[in-house]
């Protein structure tokens, strides 16, 4: 079997190397760019993010990638902060007179601050995932997986969640809108289940 | 719901991993990579790697070993010692590593803190606090250079004082290290992970004294602690991490299968 050519958006805050090591131990070794010519040579993309959605969200602008990003045809995973992105808004402003970010508008759904009552905020540890749809990506994967997360904030769950996860509330885990998917965990830290998604998405 | 976490700490000094006894005569216990590969195999939620000797050196971590450990596992990792610059933890978080955990250097400017959580999100600052009971003042005190006994400092922070600063300064994380505690593998500290508990809005991880099984399940159901952190009941193969975790399942613990 050819392997699928992996294309890592370079969107120049995130780390990427977990990432990149992830893909290694799949036999993959990944792409990292933000030229529109390499992005729509390539099989699938992941879009990783780490850090605030203002600085996320300057980094897509500055390289001109918003649109070159909702364009794409090809199978597209976004990673916690890059799941994120999908969203319509985010809450994660700068300070609380600040408006709402806007994100990328591919997927359902804002991304809201955790309510999570009296729980130490980030959340912070393994959690279970439960799907509400089917998908791909959770092939051979048992329901209530544990998965590993690091977060503050998360999209809501909308109609276009396809699994979710509590802490406090329940909140999307996994989101899927035509080609565009969006995990809100790691799968890259996330053990075998996370392996085991990460091989689902490279063999879609 | 969220698991509770079982987190091995490998202290690293000269490319080795050693453990003393509180913080003392540290002998040689494995290699770096092997040992983290085992624990991420045997079920370990995070792995933590400490420098202790590089805050009172004056020098760097060697990073070296931080891409080979991230090459291999695929858990969370933490990794801590004389981090004294936003440019020192983007070299180690460029490596692979999740996390950076500052200890010293906090102490010596806490601003270094709220300039990290700025720069890399404050999931990514972990606060290390060596906190020691006086009791004579009959008060939980911070020290500071603690991986170089000539050079230990107390501070002028009571524990709880420092554990409401780090909060406001950004970090996303502290490890209460109970320095009494330390090596002697007696149990945690409960007394004071449950007066630091309800002061800490950011998950607390409790380290120093796990001997035991039960030490770890009281960590958990008397002092609602979200990790604890051993090192000696892990590498000498007193615990084994299955064992444990079967053990604290059925003490009605949640943890990762």
């Amino acid at each position: 079997m050819v392997k699928p050519k992996i294309t890592i958006i370079d969107t120049g805050c995130a780390n990427l190397s977990s990432v990149v090591y992830a893909l290694k131990r799949l036999d993959i070794e990944p792409v990292i760019s933000n030229e529109k010519s390499v992005l729509l040579a390539s099989d699938k993309l992941i879009l990783p993010g780490v850090g605030t959605a203002v600085a996320a969200m300057r980094n897509l602008a500055e390289r001109n990638l918003p649109e070159i990003i909702c364009a794409l045809e090809k199978p597209v995973l976004g990673i916690c902060l890059g799941m994120q992105m999908l969203a319509q808004y985010s809450e994660e402003r700068m300070n609380e007179n600040a408006e709402n970010i806007k994100c990328l508008g591919i997927v359902k759904g804002n991304i809201v601050k955790l309510k999570a009552d009296n729980l130490p905020l980030p959340h912070m540890g393994w959690n279970r995932v439960n799907t509400i749809k089917d998908c791909p990506l959770f092939n051979n994967i048992a329901q209530g997986s544990y998965f590993y997360f690091v977060h503050s904030y998360a999209l809501e769950v909308s109609a276009d969640s396809a699994a979710t996860s509590n802490y406090g509330e329940d909140f999307t885990a996994v989101v899927q809108k035509n080609n565009f998917f969006g995990a809100q965990f790691h799968p890259e830290k996330s053990g075998k289940a996370g392996s085991k998604f990460l091989e689902n998405f490279i063999n879609l | 719901m969220l698991a509770k976490r079982i987190i091995p700490c490998l202290d690293v000094k000269n490319g080795v991993v050693v453990k003393g006894v509180q913080f003392r005569n540290h002998e040689v216990m494995g290699s770096i990579v092997d040992l983290a590969k085992r624990y991420a195999e045997e079920g370990a939620d995070e792995l933590v790697f400490y420098d202790i000797t590089a805050s009172s050196d004056a020098r760097v971590v060697d990073k070296s070993w931080v891409s080979k450990v991230a090459e291999v596992i695929d858990i969370p990792f933490c990794v801590a010692g004389g981090i004294k610059s936003v440019e020192d933890a983007r070299r180690i978080l460029e490596f692979g590593a999740d996390k950076i955990s500052i200890n010293s250097p906090a102490l010596a400017d806490p601003t270094l803190i709220s300039r990290l959580a700025d720069r890399f999100g404050v999931q990514c600052v972990v606060c290390g606090i060596d906190s020691y009971y006086d009791k004579d003042r009959n008060e939980y005190l911070v020290k500071q250079y603690t991986g170089d006994e000539s050079k230990t400092l107390l501070t002028n922070w009571t524990t709880p004082a420092w554990v409401e600063k780090v909060q406001s300064m950004g970090c996303g994380e502290i490890v209460l290290n109970m320095m009494n505690q330390d090596g002697m593998r007696q149990g945690y500290d409960l007394t004071q992970l449950n007066i630091i508990r309800p002061l800490c809005k950011v998950p607390l991880i409790a380290s120093g004294g796990a001997g035991s099984m039960e030490h770890f399940k009281d960590g958990f159901k008397l002092a609602n602690v979200d990790g604890c952190l051993a090192a000696s009941v892990f590498h000498k193969g007193l615990i084994h991490i299955p064992e444990l975790k079967d053990y604290l399942r059925k003490e009605g613990v949640i943890v990762r299968d």
